[in-house]
């Protein structure tokens, strides 16, 4: 007996649907047994880490606040990806965002007025576009690789951001630590009900929203989907693969970017050296268990936030390392991949030797 | 298991494989989900026959192949292997078996080079240069020219078929199958394999011929098995057949025969070349030098030659997918077009079909209105509609609906993914979209490569109703049965040289083969070119 990938004619509508549920089921499982395998009770450990984050208000708050810039990562991601353009460096176009945004504050520090937050966002939105304008003009003037140009550039970031706050942005009444001043009224996002809800869920909503009636209803999403699925006929059809790139990579750059600036003129409150919890790399994730639809986007922006609250919580309460939140993201990116290859295959199981079957 | 049908299937299927046969296939049956490709079909070869298996596209013939070479598995049947009864478990015990195959879609890997891709079919490789020299002796001795070291991906269709010959000549086979074998060769090139099959059949070994083209049927075939939608429908001796009967067999009715050509009126220049030159983009590209041509209103224009000698270069040079240095290289309808782009072209009134028709003129995994609009930026012609600008669905749909009408385009569903269509079907949707945009002048690479007689028949009626219409159609092809069939005029391409145009009635099969080879080789082939030329004395 043994089991046979046969192909499908074409593309399985249901298995588009299923596949990210089998996925997750069997993230579940596998992380099961990763618990009972390091000593924790595995059901116990699993209703702390995918179901507690369910169940009072403030943690699905908390959950939406984390899925912010998930969401405003991963549409952008999603669309250069369906481009075949592999932007991987979303993490540094974070950072650059948010250190462009917040010059407003460190400079500007007593200025007021709701242009304020409206510049921030317009800066980090620019900051975005110029780290990610890099490796789009390398890899045109150059032929140089997105892949490994848009990652080095993530460590350069971090380090450039790590250098201002310890050195010339440092809050001079700081007492030494390692951060800007803190951001203040006009220069936060504002917040809705009593908690740290904010007006970024409605920015990543309306972003989702328009990337994915760009994508489904006009000539550019058109564009995005023929480069990237053959672009040789792409080039028959007069699109150009160069402006492709560039277009892609300003627009998931962009968006990086504004989640970078919403992400520290809200949660975070100042510039310091850790403003992302890896975001920019998880957002990758989310991009592909959302099917690199913007629309999937969101909903696996909300199940990506989970494995983060529960991480939190399962350090507390079972006293894991806080890497766990790692490990099952990177078992579901895994299991997403994997299971893809349902939507143009089909399982067969076949018994013995075929040709038996004749007599 | 499942249930034979009838008594009479049962019983030879129960007996033991008879030895007069080298293999042998009984009541086959292969089945891809509730479609049927294969209903038991029986088919039996004896060594040193070359045995021809003959259907449209999708009749099963590929289907069933595999499957002899192990790489697909029956649904239910048996197959014997010099009576034995034997299971073929993958290509490697195929191999083993004794069995060697030219698929029709070639399995090379681009990065690789000849001898590499070839090393990674034979066992035990041990010197890669003995092996280069091998394979340049046997692809010599074969007329089969290969340069072992080049890399794949700088290498032609036709070129990269000559690997998967001799990858299996290598192996010295007691079966070859070959799919479609003389698609891409030059008829001096078609005798030589002749030569070389008839051979390997006199040394005992059979081959199994799948082929379009029923005149080489007729003349190198001993038997021949005939599959229509997944059955056997005959068994015959092409020798005693004609043509038109074995077409009759094949599609199970008469071929619609070609509508004989008017007498040509030249009309207004419609498509121009300039001294066109365009720098090999590759080490192993072809470049074109001084490619002068004129298509005017109400012609065929064919291009022949044997692939490999920047055809491709030339529809991309055509089409705008790469442009010349100067505008007036390429002149479309009265227009300095040279530096422009394709979609400017097609604004100019032209319209293009490419070799490939997956990938290149067809996205795979678009559905067929999708399709539509790749070559339809027209719809949304001024700026900002072309930035942003938002589809018209219904429209995209109306039009594949129409083009599927008019050139029966057959297809499982109203709107099939591009890839599910069968070779023919889904050329005559890539044909048809263009025609349907009613173009004034027309550029199509290898029309009816891989394709069905039915389907070739439809696609050459196309071609040359829309030349009676007035638009100016270049065609470029090897097949040179069809060249004869719709060309007013005939040039060769050779090594990126074009020769100049030749009226179709006074050319000949053996005076194209004289210029595919010639104009630039050794001074015979130019004084025959030259001699030709002034026999003719038509020459534009």
């Amino acid at each position: 007996m043994r089991i046979e990938l046969e192909k499908r004619p074409e593309r399985s509508k249901v298995m588009a649907w299923a596949s990210p549920i089998i996925a997750v089921l069997a993230t579940v499982v596998t992380g099961g047994l990763i618990f009972a395998a390091i000593g924790k009770p595995p059901l116990q450990a699993l209703w702390i880490f995918f179901l507690e984050p369910f169940s009072s208000l403030w943690s699905i708050e908390e959950l939406v606040v984390k899925a912010t810039p998930l969401i405003l990562i991963g549409v952008g991601l999603s669309v250069a990806y369906r481009a075949n353009v592999w932007n991987i460096g979303a993490e540094g176009q974070f950072t650059i965002g948010a250190l462009m945004g917040g010059m407003v504050p460190v400079f500007f520090n007593t200025w007021q007025s709701p242009l304020t937050l409206v510049l921030m966002l317009v800066l980090g939105i620019l900051g975005g576009m110029i780290w990610a304008l890099i490796p789009a003009l390398l890899k045109i003037k150059a032929g140089a690789n997105e892949i490994l140009v848009s990652l080095m550039l993530v460590y350069v970031a971090q380090l450039l951001l790590d250098w201002l706050v310890r050195g010339p942005w440092r809050d001079p009444k700081g007492y030494n630590f390692p951060k800007t001043v803190g951001f203040e009224d006009w220069q936060v996002m504002p917040v809705f009900g009593g908690g740290r809800l904010n007006l970024g869920i409605l920015l990543a909503i309306v972003a989702a929203i328009a990337l994915s009636i760009l994508m489904r209803r006009t000539m550019k999403g058109f564009e995005v989907r023929v480069l990237g699925e053959a672009p040789r006929a792409g080039r028959f059809a007069g699109f150009s693969s160069d402006r492709m790139t560039l277009f892609v990579f300003l627009l998931s750059g962009g968006l990086a970017g504004l989640a970078g600036i919403v992400e520290v003129a809200s949660t975070v409150g100042q510039l310091q050296p850790n403003i992302s919890p890896g975001y920019g790399f998880t957002a990758i994730i989310v991009a592909f268990l959302g099917r690199l639809d913007p629309i999937g986007v969101v909903v696996a922006a909300l199940m990506l936030a989970v494995s983060y609250l529960g991480g939190e919580a399962a350090q507390v309460a079972l006293g894991i390392s806080d890497k766990a939140a790692r490990v099952f993201q990177g078992v579901l990116l895994f299991w997403v991949l994997a299971c893809d290859t349902l939507i143009l295959y089909r399982l067969r199981i076949v018994r013995g030797a075929p040709a038996a079957e004749g007599v | 298991m499942s249930n034979m049908g009838t008594a009479e299937t049962a019983a030879t299927t129960a007996a033991a494989g008879s030895p007069e046969f080298l293999v042998e296939a009984r009541g086959i049956v292969k089945k891809f989900g509730a479609f049927t490709a294969n209903d038991h079909v029986d088919l039996a070869i004896r060594p040193g026959e070359i045995h021809a298996l003959l259907g449209e596209n999708g009749a099963g013939k590929s289907t069933l192949v595999k499957m002899l070479y192990g790489s697909l598995q029956p649904t239910a049947g048996r197959i014997f292997w010099k009576g034995e009864p034997v299971t073929v478990t993958d290509p490697a015990r195929a191999r083993d078996l004794g069995i060697g195959m030219v698929f029709q879609h070639f399995s090379l890997f681009e990065a690789l080079t000849v001898t590499e891709n070839i090393a990674l079919a034979l066992t035990g490789v041990k010197d890669m240069n003995a092996l280069a020299d091998r394979i340049a002796t046997v692809s010599k001795d074969y007329g089969l020219p290969l340069e072992p070291r080049a890399t794949v991906a700088d290498l032609s269709v036709g070129e990269r078929q000559r690997i998967e010959i001799v990858r299996c000549l290598l192996q010295e086979p007691k079966l070859l199958i070959m799919d479609e074998p003389t698609a891409v060769l030059t008829p001096q090139e078609a005798d030589q394999l002749f030569l070389t099959l008839e051979r390997l059949a006199s040394e005992g070994c059979a081959v199994l011929y799948i082929s379009h083209r029923l005149e080489e049927v007729k003349r190198l075939c001993h038997a021949s098995t005939i599959l229509r939608h997944g059955k056997v429908v005959a068994r015959v001796d092409p020798s005693l057949e004609t043509a038109a009967s074995l077409a009759r067999l094949m599609v199970g009715a008469d071929v619609h025969a070609i509508r004989p050509k008017h007498a040509r009126v030249a009309g207004p220049t419609r498509l121009y070349l300039d001294q066109l030159d365009l720098p090999a983009n590759g080490p192993f590209a072809v470049a074109l030098e001084k490619v002068s041509l004129e298509v005017r209103a109400g012609e065929v224009l064919a291009i022949a030659g044997v692939a490999g000698n920047g055809q491709s270069e030339l529809f991309d040079a055509l089409s705008g997918e790469r442009r010349a240095d100067r505008p007036g290289a390429v002149v479309i309808e009265g227009t300095p077009c040279g530096t422009l782009g394709v979609s400017e072209r097609r604004a100019l009134g032209a319209a293009f079909v490419p070799e490939e028709r997956l990938g290149h003129g067809a996205v795979p995994a678009f559905r067929l209105s999708e399709n539509v609009v790749l070559t339809r930026d027209t719809v949304f012609a001024d700026a900002m509609r072309r930035l942003l600008g938002f589809l018209d669905f219904a429209r995209a749909d109306e039009t594949a609906t129409r083009v599927s009408t008019a050139y029966d385009v057959r297809k499982g569903k109203p709107d099939p993914e591009a890839r599910s269509l069968s070779g023919g079907n889904l050329q005559k949707f890539v044909v048809g979209r263009e025609l349907d945009r009613k173009p004034g002048v027309l550029v199509v690479n290898q029309p009816t490569w891989g394709v069905d007689a039915g389907a070739a028949a439809l696609i050459r009626q196309a071609l040359i109703d829309l030349a009676a219409d007035g638009a100016g159609v270049l065609v470029i092809s090897q097949d040179l049965d069809e060249i004869f069939e719709i060309a007013d005029r005939i040039a060769v391409i050779s090594r990126g040289a074009l020769s100049p145009g030749y009226d179709a009635h006074v050319m000949t099969l053996e005076k194209v083969g004289l210029l595919m080879g010639g104009a630039h080789g050794g001074s015979e082939a130019i004084d025959g070119a030259l001699k030709l030329r002034e026999a003719d004395g038509r020459a534009y």
